[in-house]
């Protein structure tokens, strides 16, 4: 996915470009609003992340431009306000979310995600390996033809492993990408949903396999 | 709540008590002075009938040998005749000696200078007025001195006074009246732009500081200016609090984001345990006092918005499924179902911020302690009053401390391990008893807990 972050401190931005490129997205960076403004009418992007408070005025002004201006392009708003003290409701000037600093970034995803789901009638990409096809952001997976409901653990791994086939991922890894930072959970928590994944691929070309001591891969024929 | 404050006395019952008091002050001094008046001049009048008749006789006397003769004059008694057919009474002395008439009749006291002499007096019982005179009569070598008294009763006199009063009296009570009733007049039209100052301020959204502009009368003037100076400070430190939480949460939250997001990218590039544990520990502590800083600020908000709620007409269960579609996200990642149940509008009045703020932190609560791959069941009803109530399938809360859960900083002891400040129970029930509703918790039979917010 196409992003751009509106963000005017520029470690957070950093920490959150990193982050997205590590996830294999693209993300420009503005940091005022008359940059996000250039960026916004020329760039093509899936999803606006902005900031409230930037040094050339609010966030908010943009995201009334923006509506104003009939782009659809979807806005999650990055908000440090506390929430009882913002009187004007960022969802009622047109954000399609928010989050609040500090963020969790699979909350965001998440979020990105379920907005993107919203809005139907975008383009949404569809991963296709072999007999296996994943739209990510619909969370419609297809088997031999055959659809196939998963949940949102389910599909976060199918997700990770479907983005780098070949590519072993330790299970210490998938534990924090599918686990929240509050749960207290083992390794072996993973196995569960591994095993639950390859009762869904069976049948098909993809097979995901365990490398003992360095974690899982996904192989196909 | 604000105290009402002391009454001491009431300026419309001042100013109507000081209007009607000199108003009957006025009549009654009216009454008498006219009728004083009235009865001087009355008296006059029969005094110089009275002094006339005495005249008369005195000069019809004649001293003929020795002997006084008096021819009395048609007219002497004729012009005492009143309306009331009064009684009249004479005596005439010569020197000492009566000579005709009644003996009894008082005489009058005092140096006889020959002028005529009035004076009141009870005889037989009634009040009468005598006036006297008396003339000396010289013969061939008498000297002789004769007085004359002509008396008469009242009762023509007294007719003609009652009549005076009661036209005073009546006089008088219109007089009365017509005061009462423009007293009532003024003070209302007084007190009108008090009560129409109250009325504006009272009226008011507890949003609304805006100075009074309306214009009011010059001795309201020192009132109004103060009530404005005081609402623009009002208005001003409300503003600094909102601003300072507003910044405040900025501050704290912005640094706390950049520190987690590095710390949540450095965690995928890492790979000994050591490293990751140190990451995790990290991130969590983030999590907890932004969570913390976050309820913190948000308590000392509704803890400063309690006393003025924006009361609005709003459906709850349109603000919980808001919340609900909001939280899903959140839900999905741990495969948690947030069930939400209630399709009829349920209406309440309250303040919808904090309302949301509170079933938020009820549900965040649900979240945190439930299970993946769990439900979470949230009913609103409008029976027997408007109420969300939340239930999971988490491990309930612990039976023995259910009472004190509420209480600022307070966290079950089954918490530990899970991210909170203790203040988000406490958030839903300032705002439920603020609404004048209250929080109510409980484990449900097949385990998990249940939480009534109730309005």
């Amino acid at each position: 996915m196409k992003f751009l972050l509106v963000e005017d401190n520029p470690d957070l931005a950093k920490a959150v470009c990193d982050r997205m490129h590590l996830d294999g997205h693209t993300i420009d960076h503005a940091e005022n609003i008359s940059d996000a403004i250039g960026f916004s009418e020329t760039g093509d992007y899936d999803l606006i992340l902005l900031d409230i408070m930037l040094p050339d005025g609010d966030g908010r002004s943009f995201l009334k431009r923006h509506r104003d201006q009939k782009r659809d392009t979807p806005v999650i708003v990055l908000t440090a306000r506390s929430q009882v003290s913002d009187r004007i409701s960022m969802l009622d000037l047109g954000a399609d979310d928010y989050v609040t600093k500090p963020f969790d970034h699979e909350e965001l995803q998440a979020r990105c995600r379920a907005v993107l789901r919203r809005k139907a009638g975008t383009a949404q990409s569809v991963l296709q390996i072999k007999d296996v096809s994943f739209n990510p952001v619909a969370g419609v997976v297809t088997v031999c033809g055959k659809t196939i409901n998963l949940r949102n653990r389910e599909l976060r791994l199918l997700e990770l492993l479907f983005n780098a086939p070949g590519q072993i991922f330790p299970k210490q890894k998938l534990v924090d990408r599918l686990f929240s930072y509050e749960e207290d959970v083992s390794e072996n928590a993973v196995e569960v949903y591994i095993a639950r994944l390859r009762k869904h691929l069976e049948g098909s070309a993809l097979k995901i396999t365990t490398h003992r001591g360095l974690g899982y891969r996904l192989d196909h024929d | 709540m604000t105290e009402s404050p002391k009454v001491s006395g009431s300026l419309r019952n001042r100013l109507a008590v000081t209007l009607i008091g000199g108003a009957s002050l006025l009549a009654v001094l009216l009454f008498l002075v006219v009728r004083t008046y009235a009865a001087q001049i009355a008296q006059q009048g029969q005094d110089s009938i009275l002094g006339a008749s005495v005249t008369s006789i005195l000069d019809a006397a004649v001293l003929r040998d020795d002997q006084v003769e008096i021819d009395f004059p048609y007219a002497a008694f004729s012009m005492l005749t009143t309306p009331a057919h009064d009684r009249v009474f004479y005596a005439i002395y010569r020197d000492a000696e009566l000579l005709s008439g009644y003996a009894d009749l008082p005489l009058p006291k005092g140096s006889d200078s020959g002028e005529r002499r009035y004076q009141s007096a009870e005889f037989i019982g009634k009040p009468i007025r005598i006036s006297t005179a008396s003339r000396t009569l010289l013969g061939a070598d008498v000297k002789t001195r004769i007085t004359v008294s002509v008396a008469q009763t009242q009762d023509a006199l007294s007719d003609r006074l009652n009549a005076i009063s009661r036209n005073i009296a009546s006089f008088g009570i219109g007089f009365f009246v017509l005061v009462v009733l423009l007293s009532f007049w003024a003070t209302s039209s007084t007190i009108a732009p008090l009560n129409r100052l109250a009325t504006s301020v009272t009226r008011r959204g507890p949003q609304d500081l805006s100075p009074v502009i309306k214009p009011v009368p010059t001795e309201m003037l020192p009132l109004v200016a103060s009530l404005n100076r005081l609402m623009a400070r009002l208005n001003q430190s409300l503003t600094q609090s909102e601003d300072f939480i507003a910044e405040a949460a900025h501050r704290v939250r912005t640094p706390l984001a950049t520190v987690r997001s590095h710390a949540e990218t450095t965690l995928q590039r890492v790979d000994k345990e050591q490293n990751r544990q140190a990451l995790r520990a990290m991130i969590r502590a983030i999590d907890e006092s932004s969570r913390a800083a976050g309820q913190l600020l948000d308590h000392a908000m509704i803890t400063f918005r309690a006393d003025q709620l924006e009361y609005q007409q709003l459906d709850l269960v349109e603000l919980v499924q808001k919340l609900v579609l909001r939280l899903s996200p959140v839900a999905e990642m741990k495969d948690i179902d947030l069930r939400f149940l209630g399709d009829q509008p349920v209406l309440c009045q309250g303040d919808p911020i904090l309302l949301q703020n509170a079933i938020r932190n009820l549900i965040d609560n649900a979240l945190k302690y439930s299970p993946s791959e769990s439900a979470i069941d949230i009913w609103v009803t409008s029976q027997p009053q408007p109420q969300v109530e939340i239930r999971d399938q988490g491990p309930g809360f612990p039976i023995d401390e259910i009472s004190d859960l509420a209480q600022r900083f307070s966290r079950g002891n089954n918490a530990a391990g899970t991210i909170g400040s203790g203040l988000g129970l406490t958030i839903a029930q300032d705002v439920a008893i603020a609404h004048g509703g209250k929080l109510a918790l409980s484990n449900h039979t097949g385990g998990g807990a249940c939480v009534i917010f109730s309005l």
